[in-house]
């Protein structure tokens, strides 16, 4: 089905990544959003509390970040697709109620414009070092799904993608900014709503009588049903059979917490999307994403100028992780070359599907800046066999 | 003195006899009980009273949602047969707020314990008594943490025992309707869960007013609270609110703090009508927008079909 036409400003812009990233949203049809202000995100809420009242969405200003995201899980059970926006500090704050979505299966988007941490770090300056935080942050067993933006018109498709997603999976999305995409301003074209692609909610046609808001027929999530549309269903957070009833059994433990980690498991080809470059006959290719896949750009001209076959792999998608990508790459290249703005996090990843099969080499920056392109084609360089 | 020797009874018909249904038995998810509460514990008369609240202002139940946090009063949301969640501890009113401005034509209420509503979820309390958001509170005042095994609150009064404060509590506790009320609420009321007339009336017209209803329900602990206190049972506790409280409508609420054992003032503190943050914001966004304000669909936000 296709957008809902109040909330697309069709045509060419020069807009910020916050920006992009809110119009993204009001595209994709979210019109509940809870926020609290953060540095470097707060754009994405002024833009959306500006244009809300004139396409039936409700922003509210919320005590904290607590309270953001738990307002998310609430609105979202009432159909009305909802996101929240923050940073670091704020996502620490979200993560109780981000395993809360993931427990009751709450489809919703959490945007994380990335600043340079741990705690109150670098509020104005850039970080990529919340990637580990995004996919483990709340406690216990669970996936998300975690998209990177690397320019402003990137933020605005993939925030689509990202409701999209959440929908179709019925898990939080997390969409994972950095504080240079967010505060860079270049041209964005927003399509006609004929010509964006919505994903509805999967509501449940079954008789109120027989609908169990957890059973799954054969599908990877279980159908939907409304806050207020009669079915008068049960969710919690605890260990649920499929009446959303707590039990607490170890047979129950088992089918509950495996069928979260399944329905994004066992779908990685549907979800994962990632953008290659040279990587055919490369001897080392240079694996990165959002902001930092631009700046490896660079580094890549660089390297290439001194000789060294490189080629490039970009993540669009974060989480779940490209691991049969990484694993087959091991086996054809080198060494696999990873520019990150925090002291190595998703390199682990990399390190782990490689499993030794070619070597991996993390490049490293604390944040507060973007790379040097020359020590990303330093690190080439060394790399190279 | 005579011992009268108990005759053993054993003309028990083979099938037990037909018993017509409970009347809440509608308001209820019968294949959740037995419940998990203590006997003499206080709540399930809470829930009682609500379901006779429902029945008696016919309420459309399918436009009712009931949200809890977590703790003893927070399985009131697994019992009552309406939308229910049970969410994260102190995250209920942010969670029935989401609820509320997705889909403004729901009746939510969120029922829930001390600890939960003032303790960790404290700060949303206040705030969402300060916007006079649309949420009927049913705050069920035990004075402890029961789940978790007797622990001070931040309503265990001065010199009670907690498993936390082995020797007597010396934080002064919350005065629960003055919070409320000093931050913005619309309606106040506090009853023991000894009053069931009067609780059931509160909750009937706490549903029919709006805004930010605050009801608290002051209720027996026996198993952690009392048996700390050395107070006896739940029927004990019943017979310190009969012998102790004292109705006084409209008391100022600054005099409405709870000591040890003493005296428990109950009656509808405040009853006001003011805006809610619905209204306040649909009527701000008319004057200023004028045509162009396009208010969230009482059903909910765009719904794609």
């Amino acid at each position: 089905m296709n957008a809902d036409p109040l909330g697309v400003l069709t045509g060419a812009h020069y807009l910020d990544g916050d920006f992009a990233c809110g119009e993204g949203a009001m595209a994709a049809g979210c019109r509940f959003v809870a926020g609290y202000p953060i540095t470097p995100s707060t754009e994405v809420v002024e833009r959306i509390s500006r244009r809300f009242p004139m396409m039936g969405g409700t922003f509210i200003q919320m005590e904290d970040e607590l309270a953001s995201m738990a307002a998310v899980v609430g609105g979202s059970w009432t159909g009305t697709k909802s996101m929240t926006v923050t940073s670091g500090p704020g996502f620490s704050l979200m993560m109780e109620n981000i395993g809360l979505a993931a427990m009751m299966e709450t489809p919703c988007v959490v945007v994380n414009v990335q600043r340079g941490g741990p705690s109150t770090g670098l509020p104005t300056m850039v970080g990529q070092a919340d990637v580990m935080q995004a996919r483990w942050g709340s406690h216990g067993d669970y996936e998300i799904i975690a998209l990177s933006p690397q320019s402003p018109q990137e933020a605005f498709d993939l925030t689509i993608d990202a409701f999209n997603l959440s929908e179709r999976y019925r898990v939080p999305v997390m969409f994972l900014m950095d504080e240079c995409v967010g505060h860079m301003t270049e041209r964005v074209v927003i399509p006609e709503p004929e010509a964006i692609e919505i994903e509805p909610r999967r509501l449940t046609a079954k008789p109120q009588d027989e609908f169990n808001p957890y059973e799954i027929n054969g599908e990877p999530v279980p159908e939907f049903a409304r806050a207020g549309d009669g079915f008068r269903f049960h969710t919690t957070g605890l260990t649920h059979d499929e009446r959303g009833y707590p039990m607490m059994t170890v047979e129950c433990q088992e089918s509950c917490v495996r069928r979260l980690l399944e329905k994004i498991q066992d779908n990685v080809a549907d979800i994962v999307r990632f953008e290659e470059e040279e990587t055919d006959d490369a001897d080392v290719v240079v694996v990165t994403y959002g902001i930092t896949a631009r700046v490896a750009r660079l580094g890549i001209d660089l390297a290439r100028r001194r000789g060294i076959k490189v080629g490039s792999l970009r993540l669009i998608t974060i989480w779940p992780f490209p691991e049969e990508r990484i694993r087959r790459l091991a086996g054809e290249v080198g060494a696999l070359v990873v520019p990150e703005i925090n002291y190595g996090q998703l390199v682990l990843e990399v390190e782990r599907c490689a499993g030794g099969n070619c070597a991996v080499q993390a490049v490293s920056h604390g944040g507060g800046a973007v790379h040097d392109p020359e020590d990303i084609a330093a690190a080439i360089v060394e790399a190279a066999p | 003195m005579t011992t009268e020797k108990v005759q053993t009874r054993t003309d028990f018909p083979a099938q037990p006899p037909e018993f017509p249904e409970h009347p809440s038995t509608p308001y209820l998810r019968m294949d959740r009980i037995p419940h998990v509460w203590c006997p003499g514990c206080g709540i399930g008369t809470v829930v009682k009273c609500f379901a006779t609240a429902l029945e008696n202002k016919e309420v459309d139940l399918d436009k009712a949602s009931v949200v809890s946090g977590i703790g003893c009063s927070g399985r009131a949301a697994g019992y009552l047969k309406l939308d229910g969640f049970h969410t994260t501890h102190g995250r209920a009113i942010p969670f029935a707020t989401g609820l509320k401005l997705g889909r403004p034509e729901l009746l939510v209420t969120v029922f829930s314990g001390d600890g939960d509503l003032s303790g960790i979820g404290g700060n949303h309390f206040i705030h969402a008594a300060r916007r006079n958001m649309d949420l009927l509170v049913i705050l069920i005042n035990n004075f402890i943490y029961g789940m978790t095994g007797g622990q001070n609150a931040p309503t265990t009064p001065l010199s009670a025992k907690s498993s936390t404060m082995p020797f007597g509590n010396f934080e002064p506790p919350f005065n629960l309707p003055h919070l409320a009320a000093s931050c913005g609420a619309s309606y106040v009321a506090r009853w023991t869960c000894l009053h069931i007339r009067r609780l059931t009336w509160a909750m009937e017209e706490a549903i029919e007013r709006k805004g930010f209803r605050l009801i608290e329900v002051i209720a027996p602990c026996p198993t952690l609270y009392a048996r700390l206190n050395k107070l006896g049972t739940g029927l004990d506790g019943l017979r310190f609110y009969h012998d102790n409280a004292e109705i006084r409508h409209g008391a100022d609420t600054r005099e409405l703090d709870i000591d040890f054992q003493k005296g428990i003032v109950c009656g509808r503190f405040v009853d006001e009508d003011k805006p809610t943050f619905s209204e306040r914001m649909n009527d701000h966004y008319n004057h200023v927008l004028g045509e162009k304000y396009r208010p969230m669909p009482p059903e909910g936000g765009w719904l794609h079909e």
